[in-house]
C-alpha cells in the first residue's frame, strides 16, 4: 500500500507510523505502571516478556493492568475506525457512533437483556450490543431521510441526538424499577475500563479484529466515495454494497467497544478530525492512523482518569466527552458559517 | 456497430419515466453533444449511460454487451463519467484526487504501480493540471478545479468518456477552453466521448454529433452541419433563431430572437 503523491510526501505519510507506534508502545508502558501502586517501567517489561509468577507485581500486571491496558487500545483503534469510516461514507464531518445513537443504542441493548435475561452469557453481549447499535443507526437514518431537506449532517444528528435522549431515558426508566439489577451498569454506562471482565475481550477480539482488518481493506473505496456517488460509480465502486458492508463494520465496532468499555463518547469524531490535519482526506491513510492514534489517545485518558482524584478514579467517558464536546461545537460553528 | 448505443431503452426515476425507446450509436473516436431543453430527459441519458440509474426497459450496449449486468469495474476500465458538479473531499490535493482515477485497475493485492504513477502524469500534462498539483483542490478556480476532474476521468485511460454539463457556472473562455480540450481527446488520442450541453452555440462549436432530446424522446440527431438549423431549433426548444455561419471557422452560431407573434 503506498500512496499516489510524490515521493516526498509519501516518505511524510510513512513517516508517522514509527512515531505513532513509539507514543503506542510508551503509553502502553506507562498505563499499566501507573496505578493504585506506581510499579517501575523496568518491571512491566519483565513481566511482560519474562512473567515471574512468584513475583506479585507481576501476576498484578498480568491479571489486572495487562488487559485493562488491551482494552483501551481495543476500544480507541475500533472508535476512532468507526467514526472515520462514517464520515467517510456519509460524507458528514460531524457523523460518530455516539452522536449518531449507535452507542446508545448498543448500551441499551445490554442493559436490556443483562437485566431481563438475567445474567445473558458474556458470549452474546457483543451481538446484543451489535443488534441494538443496528436498530439504532437505522432509527437514526430513518428519521433524518424524511425529515425536510432529508439525511443532511443537521438532521442526522438531531435525529442521532433524540434517538439516543429517549433510549437513555429508557434505561433510567429501567434503573428506577429495578436498582439493584442496574447498579452494577451505573459506572459502565459513562463509560469505563475499569473492573471490566476480561472474558469479553475474548469474545469480543474476533469480531473487533476482524473488522478491522476489513475496515483497512476497504478504506481505498471509502475515498472514492467521499468524493461522491456518482465519482465512485463512475470509478466502479459498487457503491450500495460499499455502504452496506461498512454500516455492519461500524456497527460491529461499536458493538465490541461498548461491550467492553460502555458508551465512551466523541473518540469517533476526535480521532478522525485530529488525523486529517497531519495525513489528509486519502481513507487509505486515515483508517490506519486513526486506529493507532485512537489506541494511543484512549490510553493517555485513562492514564489520566486514574491519577486525576487520586486515589479516586474518574471514568474515562466522562474525559473522553469533556475533550470532545468542545471540538464537537467548534465543527457545528464552522459548518454554520 | 459502435461501441456505446442503447436498444429501446427507457428509464426514470422511480415511476415516473423521463426517457421512451431510445435507440443511439455514439460514433467511436468522436464527439457527441446531448442537447434538449430543461427536463428533456437528457441527464437521465448521460445517467443510465454511466450507470447511475438502472433502465425500466431496454439495454445500453457496451461493446456488445449489456452494461448493466457487467460489474462496476469492468465498465470502468472502459467508460469514466464526469458528473455534474463534483465536490472533492476537504483537503484533497489536485494530485490526490487526479490518482483516484486509478481505482478501476487497482485491486488490494496490486495497489500503485508505476504504470499508474505514469497515467497520472500523462493525465496531469494533458488537463494542464500540473502546475498546482500539490495544491488543495478546494482552493483552486473554478476552471482550474473542472480540468482536475477531467484529469482524474483521463487518468482513468478510458476509451469512452460521459461529461454532464462540464461547462456549467464557467467563464466563456475557460468554456471554450475546456471544449478544445476535450475535443482535442477525441479527435488527437481517438477517445469517444458523450457530453450533457447546456449552451447550444458551444454545442454546435464542437460537437462532431448532436443528439437532441425532447420530452425523453430522440428528435434529431445528425452533423451539426445537417440538424443544427432554424426548424429543429424550434422544433426541439421551441426557440426562434437564426442560424449564421462564422466565415472564419465554418461553425455554426445560433442568434436568438423574441417572435413578436408569442411575446
Amino acid at each position: 500500500m503506498t500512496a499516489p503523491v510524490s515521493s516526498t510526501k509519501r516518505f511524510a505519510a510513512w513517516s508517522g507510523v514509527p512515531v505513532l507506534l513509539g507514543v503506542l508502545a510508551l503509553f502502553f508502558l506507562l498505563h499499566i505502571a501507573i496505578g493504585a501502586k506506581d510499579l517501575p517501567l523496568r518491571q512491566v517489561v519483565d513481566a511482560i516478556f519474562f512473567p515471574d509468577p512468584s513475583v506479585f507485581e507481576h501476576r498484578i500486571i498480568r491479571d489486572m493492568r495487562l488487559p485493562r491496558a488491551v482494552m483501551a487500545i481495543a476500544v480507541g483503534s475500533a472508535l476512532a475506525v468507526a467514526g472515520a469510516l462514517m464520515q467517510g461514507v456519509t460524507r458528514n464531518p460531524l457523523a460518530e457512533p455516539g452522536l449518531l445513537g449507535l452507542m446508545a443504542g448498543a448500551s441499551f441493548a445490554v442493559v436490556i437483556v443483562s437485566n431481563t435475561a438475567g445474567l445473558a452469557h458474556l458470549a452474546v453481549i457483543p451481538l446484543v450490543a451489535a443488534l441494538g447499535a443496528l436498530g439504532a443507526a437505522v432509527l437514526v437514518f430513518g428519521i433524518a431521510r424524511f425529515a425536510p431537506g432529508g439525511a443532511t449532517p443537521l438532521t442526522l444528528t438531531l435525529s442521532g441526538a433524540a434517538v439516543s435522549a429517549f433510549l437513555g431515558t429508557c434505561v433510567s426508566i429501567g434503573h428506577l424499577l429495578n436498582e439493584e439489577g442496574f447498579d452494577d451498569l451505573r459506572v459502565w454506562l459513562t463509560g469505563t475500563l475499569a473492573g471490566r471482565d476480561i472474558a469479553v475481550l475474548y469474545f469480543a477480539a474476533p469480531w473487533l479484529i476482524g473488522s478491522l482488518i476489513v475496515s483497512l481493506g476497504l478504506a481505498r473505496q471509502v475515498t472514492a466515495l467521499a468524493m461522491g456517488d456518482e465519482v465512485a460509480k463512475g470509478l466502479g465502486v459498487e457503491t450500495g454494497r460499499l455502504k452496506l458492508v461498512t454500516l455492519a463494520l461500524v456497527v460491529m465496532l461499536t458493538a465490541c467497544s461498548v461491550a467492553l468499555a460502555g458508551p465512551m463518547g466523541f473518540i469517533g469524531l476526535v480521532i478522525p478530525h485530529a488525523v486529517r490535519l497531519f495525513v489528509g482526506s486519502d481513507y487509505r491513510w486515515i483508517v490506519p492512523y486513526s486506529a493507532l492514534l485512537g489506541a494511543a489517545y484512549l490510553l493517555g485518558v485513562d492514564i489520566f482518569a486514574r491519577i486525576v482524584i487520586r486515589p479516586q478514579e474518574l471514568s474515562t467517558g466522562i474525559i473522553t466527552a469533556m475533550i470532545g464536546a468542545p471540538l464537537f461545537i467548534y465543527l457545528v460553528r464552522q459548518r454554520s458559517r | 456497430m459502435t461501441r456505446l448505443q442503447t436498444h429501446d431503452l427507457s428509464a426514470g426515476y422511480l415511476k415516473a419515466p423521463v426517457l421512451a425507446d431510445i435507440n443511439i450509436a455514439f460514433p467511436d473516436g468522436l464527439v457527441t453533444a446531448l442537447i434538449g431543453p430543461n427536463g428533456s430527459g437528457k441527464s437521465t441519458l448521460l445517467k443510465t449511460l454511466a450507470r447511475i440509474l438502472s433502465p425500466e426497459r431496454g439495454t445500453v450496449l457496451l461493446d456488445g454487451k449489456a452494461i448493466h449486468s457487467q460489474t462496476s469495474k469492468a465498465v470502468a476500465r472502459t467508460m469514466g463519467l464526469l458528473p455534474q458538479g463534483p465536490l472533492a473531499p476537504e483537503g484533497l490535493t489536485v494530485r490526490e484526487l487526479v490518482a483516484q482515477g486509478r481505482f478501476p485497475h487497482q485491486s488490494l493485492l496490486s495497489q500503485w504501480s508505476t504504470q499508474d504513477q505514469a497515467a497520472v502524469e500523462r493525465a496531469m500534462q494533458v488537463a494542464d493540471v500540473t502546475s498546482f498539483a500539490e495544491r488543495p483542490v478546494d482552493s483552486l478556480s473554478g476552471g482550474q478545479r473542472q480540468r482536475c476532474w477531467v484529469a482524474m476521468a483521463l487518468a482513468q485511460e478510458t476509451d469512452l468518456i460521459l461529461l454532464d454539463e462540464p461547462t456549467t457556472f464557467l467563464d466563456l473562455k475557460v468554456q471554450v477552453e475546456l471544449m478544445e480540450l476535450l475535443r482535442s481527446l477525441a479527435h488527437d488520442a481517438g477517445r469517444t466521448l458523450v457530453i450533457v450541453l447546456h449552451e447550444l452555440s458551444l454545442a454546435a462549436a464542437y460537437a462532431d454529433h448532436l443528439v437532441m432530446l425532447k420530452e425523453g424522446k430522440v428528435v434529431c440527431a445528425g452533423e451539426p452541419s445537417k440538424v443544427f438549423t432554424s426548424a429543429w431549433l424550434k422544433e426541439v426548444f421551441d426557440l426562434d433563431a437564426n442560424i449564421l455561419t462564422d466565415p472564419a471557422t465554418g461553425r455554426r452560431v445560433c442568434v436568438p430572437y423574441a417572435n413578436p407573434k408569442s411575446s
